[in-house]
């Protein structure tokens, strides 16, 4: 390339600056067969596997403008169809940096600990399941396991996006491709290369790149049938109109570059872009769909709530109260419901009491024996079904703490209610602004599915001000609901924990999981927010939209480059190879530059 | 039957996907379905029978064309 170019150069000196003929026609047919080489070897080997690529057609116009003694025309367009490969590979390079980035953060070696005792570095390749490994201070933990001895710090950023360091001891889980900030930990691997959360996240944004949409296929199927009509026409005009001038400059026009690029280069940016800031996006499709919504609907708990229920107010109806808190955790110690969790957070421990025997009331709570004492310990219908009395103070209060929003535990002991405590889910810091990111990026309905009491969804669906609210939903119901939205014609996403909620995840046309590096939420979802924040949310949408427009602009540019071209062809003086060539080079050029503005997009609310 | 990833120099047209995949077409024992050229990771993925070629037949095919071969992992399936 760069000999094409001294030569192309000299020859123009020459023939300006001299006026030598002669010398410049030989430059320029030197410059040509050396630039002409690299590109006539690519198109060779493109025939013989029965292809016919760009190179063909730019070798075939380069040999017939030799033919009516263009020399001057094939030497401009050899260097000018190499240079504009060689700025395509490096600007291509920088479009798929954010994704090489996350591919180089994987683990190469690892200590492991041979038979005689001794740790010795192999490859990640060599450590099978059950191998025992060393990972030192500022080491990669090499693959997922479970920490033997050692204690440390661990940044887990590749996996969660969260960027303080974690403590790690014995018994703890870590992670491949994690760092270990300071310690030292002895590891067990439990699974290795590419089984690792990790290595699957990695393969997932892989596939994810080179995805293709409807409209890529269609471009594909298009190119590959359009060069070869090309060289037809190009063949046809010079047979026919013996005008082997226009039948080369058609060849180099036709080249159509700029349009098969143009979407992957985009996609590339756009879910390199994710991947840096904690969003997993997956493939063009998702994209496009994404792009395009205009409902979301939520799960309440563990999606805009925190998932951790703690006890918000305590009522207590007795002189003894100790007594009372005993009995309460001793009975909730018995079970691992959440609420049940939450009282005994939060009361700690008020003595031993040896329970006599427990009834699980099904949808109710717990009846307990308790020194003699029937002990209840649930919701209201309980209470009704152990025939308490409630005073008017009492139904007051009861009325009070479901209006704010809580979930009711009560406590009855031999028939009369001793204690009322309102447990309460906090929303999650920050929700609520991401939620109005949401609106202004024109998600029109903001709704929240939970199976909790209509009651506490009206509460967190006022206070974050989602257009609408539905309590009493078991899962089947969340996916009958979005079945009944998509029948509407409307593009529903659904925003979930990705456990429970997975038919849901499933049957949205978008489905995005709150994963905190679970298999589940990332395989069966469409859009991942890694560290389950949900802060991510706005940005992915966003990013979604403006990955969505700039594929949209570089098929026009495309497109229209290539139309352009055509028609001034036919309809104008100026038009020549090289001009064309030029002109072809820079179109690919722009969108490839064009596609990399992804890599910088950030919400701007 | 096996499966092949080999990972490629970073690819920079669209249309050496073709051309790559046009090329590992023509082997016999590849299974020609499978066959799946991703431009973005420069990744050539598809199955084989063992028993009538081999994966370094496979990346000498690659080579011929132009392409350098980084690596490649072979698996069972």
């Amino acid at each position: 390339m760069l000999i094409s170019a001294v030569l192309i150069v000299a020859a123009f000196i020459s023939k300006l600056g001299f006026h030598n003929e002669e010398i410049a026609k030989w430059g320029m047919i030197i410059a040509s067969v050396f630039g002409a080489i690299p590109i006539a070897i690519q198109a060779f080997q493109a025939l013989r596997v029965k292809v016919v690529s760009i190179d063909v057609l730019v070798t075939i116009a380069v040999g017939g403008a030799f033919v009516i003694r263009n020399f001057e025309e094939s030497a401009i367009v050899t260097f000018l169809f190499l240079f504009g490969a060689y700025l395509e590979q490096r600007t291509l390079n920088k479009t798929r940096s954010a994704i090489r980035e996350l591919t180089e953060m994987a683990p190469e070696s690892a200590f492991k600990q041979m038979e005689n005792g001794e740790f010795e570095e192999v490859r990640v390749d060599d450590v099978d399941i059950g191998d025992v490994l060393l990972v030192k201070t500022g080491g990669k933990v090499p693959v997922d396991g479970t920490v033997l001895s050692g204690e440390g710090y661990v940044n887990e950023a590749s996996i969660t996006g969260e960027s303080l360091p974690v403590g790690k001891d014995a018994g703890a889980k870590v992670f491949a491709g994690t760092i270990l900030d300071n310690g030292t930990l002895q590891i067990i691997a439990d699974r290795v290369g590419e089984d690792t959360t990790f290595g699957k996240i990695i393969e997932l944004v892989e596939e994810a790149q080179d995805s293709k949409s409807e409209a890529e296929r269609f471009i594909d199927r298009f190119s590959k049938y359009y060069t070869p009509a090309v060289l037809l026409l190009a063949v046809v005009v010079g047979l026919i109109w013996r005008d082997i001038e226009l039948a080369v400059t058609i060849l180099v026009l036709g080249c159509p570059g700029a349009l098969v690029i143009g979407v992957p280069v985009s996609n590339v940016a756009g879910i390199g872009n994710g991947a840096r800031n904690g969003v997993l996006l997956k493939g063009s499709e998702v994209i496009s769909d994404f792009s395009r919504l205009d409902t979301m609907v939520f799960d309440k708990t563990g999606t805009l709530t925190i998932g951790n229920p703690k006890v918000a107010d305590t009522i207590f109806y007795t002189d003894n109260e100790d007594e009372v808190k005993g009995f309460l955790t001793c009975v909730e110690k018995e079970s691992d419901h959440p609420l049940a969790k939450a009282i005994v957070e939060y009361f700690g421990d008020f003595g031993t009491y040896s329970i006599e025997k427990t009834d699980v009331v099904k949808g109710g709570g717990i009846v307990a024996g308790i020194s003699g004492h029937r002990v209840a310990v649930g919701n209201a219908a309980l209470m009704r079904a152990e025939n308490v009395a409630f005073t008017e103070k009492m139904t007051e209060d009861i009325a009070l703490m479901e209006t704010e929003g809580n979930s009711l535990v009560l406590t009855s002991i031999d028939g009369e209610l001793k204690a009322l405590i309102g447990i309460r889910d906090q929303i999650r810091p920050g929700v609520k602004d991401d939620l109005q990111r949401l609106k202004r990026l024109g998600v029109k309905n903001l709704v929240v599915l939970s199976g909790d009491n209509q009651g506490t969804v009206d509460i967190v669906a006022k206070e974050l001000g989602l257009t609408e609210a539905h309590g009493h939903m078991l899962p089947e119901d969340k996916q009958k609901y979005i079945k009944e939205l998509q029948a509407e014609g409307k593009i529903v996403a659904f925003v979930g924990d990705g456990v429970n909620d997975s038919p849901s995840l499933a049957l949205a046309q978008i489905g995005i999981a709150m994963g905190s590096g679970t298999d589940v939420a990332i395989e069966t979802s469409d859009v991942v927010l890694m560290n389950s924040d949900f802060s991510r949310l706005p940005h992915a949408l966003g990013l979604a939209k403006a990955t969505a427009a700039n594929m949209l602009q570089n098929i026009s540019i495309a497109v229209g480059v290539v139309l352009v071209l055509l028609a001034s062809v036919f309809f104008s003086e100026w038009m020549n190879m090289s001009v064309g060539m030029l002109v072809h080079e820079a179109s690919i050029l722009v969108v490839i530059l064009n596609g990399m503005r992804l890599l910088r997009y950030k919400l701007r609310y | 039957m096996k499966k092949a990833m080999i990972q490629l120099e970073p690819l920079t047209c669209p249309s050496c996907m073709l051309k790559i995949e046009g090329g590992v077409k023509s082997l016999e024992g590849v299974e020609s379905e499978s066959i799946n050229v991703s431009f973005n990771s420069s990744k050539v993925k598809l199955n084989f029978d063992d028993s009538k070629v081999s994966v370094d037949e496979i990346e000498k095919v690659i080579t011929r064309l132009g392409y350098e071969v980084k690596k490649s992992q072979v698996k069972d399936i």
